[in-house]
């Protein structure tokens, strides 16, 4: 499949696929025209920051290049985990690039007007931890001017700002763009608004999508920080009272709104951190459905949706993805998804088999049954969860 | 009264903030407790208002397409969020004033980048915040300052009065296609004031018949804060 090069608004195609595994191939713009009165679509507004930066290995004098890949302290602009290559640049597949110079505590990085301090290498040669000097303003400043956007090769033409923001970009958190979001205009809001479809964000600093290394692209991705505001929770409650879906515009909306899923299905309103991969046994309590873009297997954003259909049916969209012509990255066309409904019952009973149910599903029972079903389960499972996060696993 | 009203937690960006208008608009929204941020293109001016004010200096041409994301990155990340956009760098066009049979075409087209072209690709850049902003129960504004001259013909202010009328314009649309997202658009005319922007336009002027910048900048944050909700709904925000 080959990319799309650039944000293409107008042209781009959508791939729907029902709750029962059935196609249509729609203009992305018919979005407007999709979902029932009182859905509730929740996007990412995270703005991107430009967060590959240029310069020089002070130490050793060799070129490197550093990309910013996780907050330390969200909103706290003078801290990252950050991955490194040596010289070239974006047009070079990332898997083909040249390892940084050794890293060692307290080597000084000249990155344009910027000046990092490598804290302390991690447990990859690319991995490590920087301090820039100089106070928010002074950094943010130096991002603004000298960083430019997370690229590779698919587009070898230097992107601007502009072009990695989405309409709702608002908070400068997420290390690439929320991809999905670029299907999303305020053309499309005004038409669900008319037709009665809710409309509310969160914000969630979406991560790096590759590091080049396999090892470590297995660990994507890395710990993202969200913030679900009150007004969104609440919209939430109100839709899941009245059964009405939750659509999400990209996965990184459906890891912060399961990273916050209460029992019930509602959400909380918090600043939290989610972890971890969804994928098969992930238990979805709050998303019914997603509008994503044209991943291929073996990416951590195809196996996210696993969460939401079966095998069979995702090999049934792939073939139809390539058969139609299908852009893929983040540029590319678009899938909206709707959860099978026997999907949310792949996890573990607790002597850790299948549920019956599970083996006989056709696909016919109803969601308010499979809902009570793994309403208590799935709140330990975020207990779990919790803990774990709290012990700190995960964190680059 | 102005003097006495808590501005605390109301995050403003102010675009023409070391001179006239925007540095006035600084100043009185800083000594009431507002986060602000302004922009403006000369370096050590910056850093001098920042200094004097305590307000959030960005470097940034609005007049350059290559400026404005960046710009809007610095304020979305220093004031964490946006509650109000104050678009008042303006530049006259040619000076002296001259009639548009003498105005050269690039001048035109200078005076529609800075006065029209640079506050719809920074409103633009801002929109996703202000519309957060709102979202949150915050509300949201954008103030385009404007001109009597975007009303009226005045011979000789060709540029300015043709870039301001555009100006005007797109603020009442903006108005209506934003209003549904609860953020809110005014076009404002201070009038006639004492600035360095009017003293090129009008040499020689009577300073005492003009508006203090001052009493302008009061006039603005009134109409800014009628219409946004209540200060109850605006929590101080914290920056780590």
């Amino acid at each position: 499949m080959i990319g799309a090069k650039r944000p293409d608004r107008r042209s781009a195609k959508l791939l729907t696929v029902d709750a029962d595994g059935g196609m249509r191939q729609l203009p992305r713009a018919a979005l407007a025209s999709l979902f029932s009165p009182g859905d509730l679509v929740i996007a990412n507004d995270a703005a991107t920051l430009p967060a590959s930066l240029k310069g020089i290995h002070c130490a050793s004098g060799e070129p490197i290049e550093v990309r910013l890949a996780a907050w330390v302290s969200i909103r706290d602009p003078t801290r990252f985990a950050a991955i490194a290559f040596g010289g070239g640049d974006h047009r070079t597949p990332t898997e083909d690039r040249m390892l940084p110079p050794s890293l060692s505590p307290g080597d000084r990085l000249t990155l344009g007007p910027l000046v990092a301090i490598v804290e302390h290498p991690l447990d990859d040669p690319r991995l490590f931890r920087l301090r820039f000097l100089g106070d928010r303003a002074t950094v943010l400043a130096g991002l603004a001017r000298h960083g430019r956007p997370i690229q590779y090769a698919h587009v070898p033409e230097p992107l601007a700002l502009w072009e990695v923001w989405t309409r709702i970009a608002a908070d400068p958190i997420a290390f690439e763009p929320p991809s999905a979001g670029f299907a999303f205009d305020w053309h499309t809001r005004r038409v669900w608004r008319q037709r009665g479809i809710g409309f509310a964000t969160l914000t969630h600093a979406a991560g790096i999508s590759s590091t080049g290394h396999p090892e470590l692209d297995l660990r994507l991705p890395f710990d993202e920080p969200y913030r679900i505001p009150e007004h969104t929770a609440a919209t939430i409650r109100r839709a899941k009272t009245k059964d009405h879906r939750i659509i999400a515009i990209g996965t990184t909306v459906v890891r912060a709104l399961e990273s916050a899923a209460n029992a019930d299905g509602s959400v909380r309103a918090e600043d939290g951190v989610s972890s971890g991969r969804i994928g098969r046994e992930t238990p979805l309590r709050v998303v019914d459905a997603i509008l994503t873009g044209v991943h291929q297997r073996g990416e951590s954003h195809f196996e996210l949706l696993r969460a939401f259909a079966d095998d069979a049916v995702l090999d049934q969209i792939s073939e139809a993805l390539g058969q139609h012509g299908y852009r893929p990255h983040e540029f590319g066309d678009s899938i909206l998804i709707e959860r099978h409904p026997c999907i949310a019952r792949h996890y573990p009973t607790p002597n850790g088999g299948p549920t019956d149910n599970q083996r006989s599903c056709k696909g016919e029972i109803h969601r308010w049954f499979e809902r009570q079903i793994y309403v208590g389960l799935s709140g330990a499972f975020a207990e779990v969860r919790r803990q774990m996060t709290l012990r700190g696993g995960g964190a680059p | 009264m102005l003097t006495d009203m808590d501005l605390r937690g109301l995050r403003v960006a102010i675009t023409g903030g070391t001179s006239g208008l925007g540095l006035a608009l600084v100043r009185l929204l800083v000594a009431r407790g507002a986060q602000v941020a302004f922009v403006a293109r000369t370096a050590h001016a910056v850093e001098r208002i920042a200094n004097e004010t305590g307000a959030c200096g960005i470097v940034g041409d609005i007049g350059r397409k290559e400026d404005i994301y960046s710009v809007a990155l610095q304020v979305s990340g220093n004031l964490g969020g946006l509650d109000a956009l104050i678009n008042s760098a303006s530049t006259l066009g040619p000076t002296p004033l001259v009639p548009l049979a003498d105005t050269e075409c690039e001048e035109l087209e200078q005076a529609l980048i800075i006065n029209l072209l640079g506050p719809f690709r920074l409103t633009k850049a801002l929109f996703g915040a202000l519309a957060a902003s709102a979202q949150e129960g915050r509300g949201a504004a954008v103030i385009n300052i404007s001109s009597d001259a975007a009303v009226n013909a005045y011979s000789s202010w060709g540029a300015y009065g043709a870039s301001k009328a555009a100006l005007r314009h797109l603020t009442a649309i903006w108005a209506k296609e934003a209003e549904a997202e609860g953020v809110a658009f005014l076009s404002i005319d201070p009038g006639d004031m004492d600035t360095p922007l009017h003293a090129l336009a009008v040499p020689g002027a009577d300073p005492t018949t003009l508006l203090r910048p001052e009493e302008a900048a009061a006039e603005i944050v009134r109409s800014l804060l009628a219409a946004l909700p209540s200060q109850a709904a605006r929590p101080v925000a914290v920056h780590p």
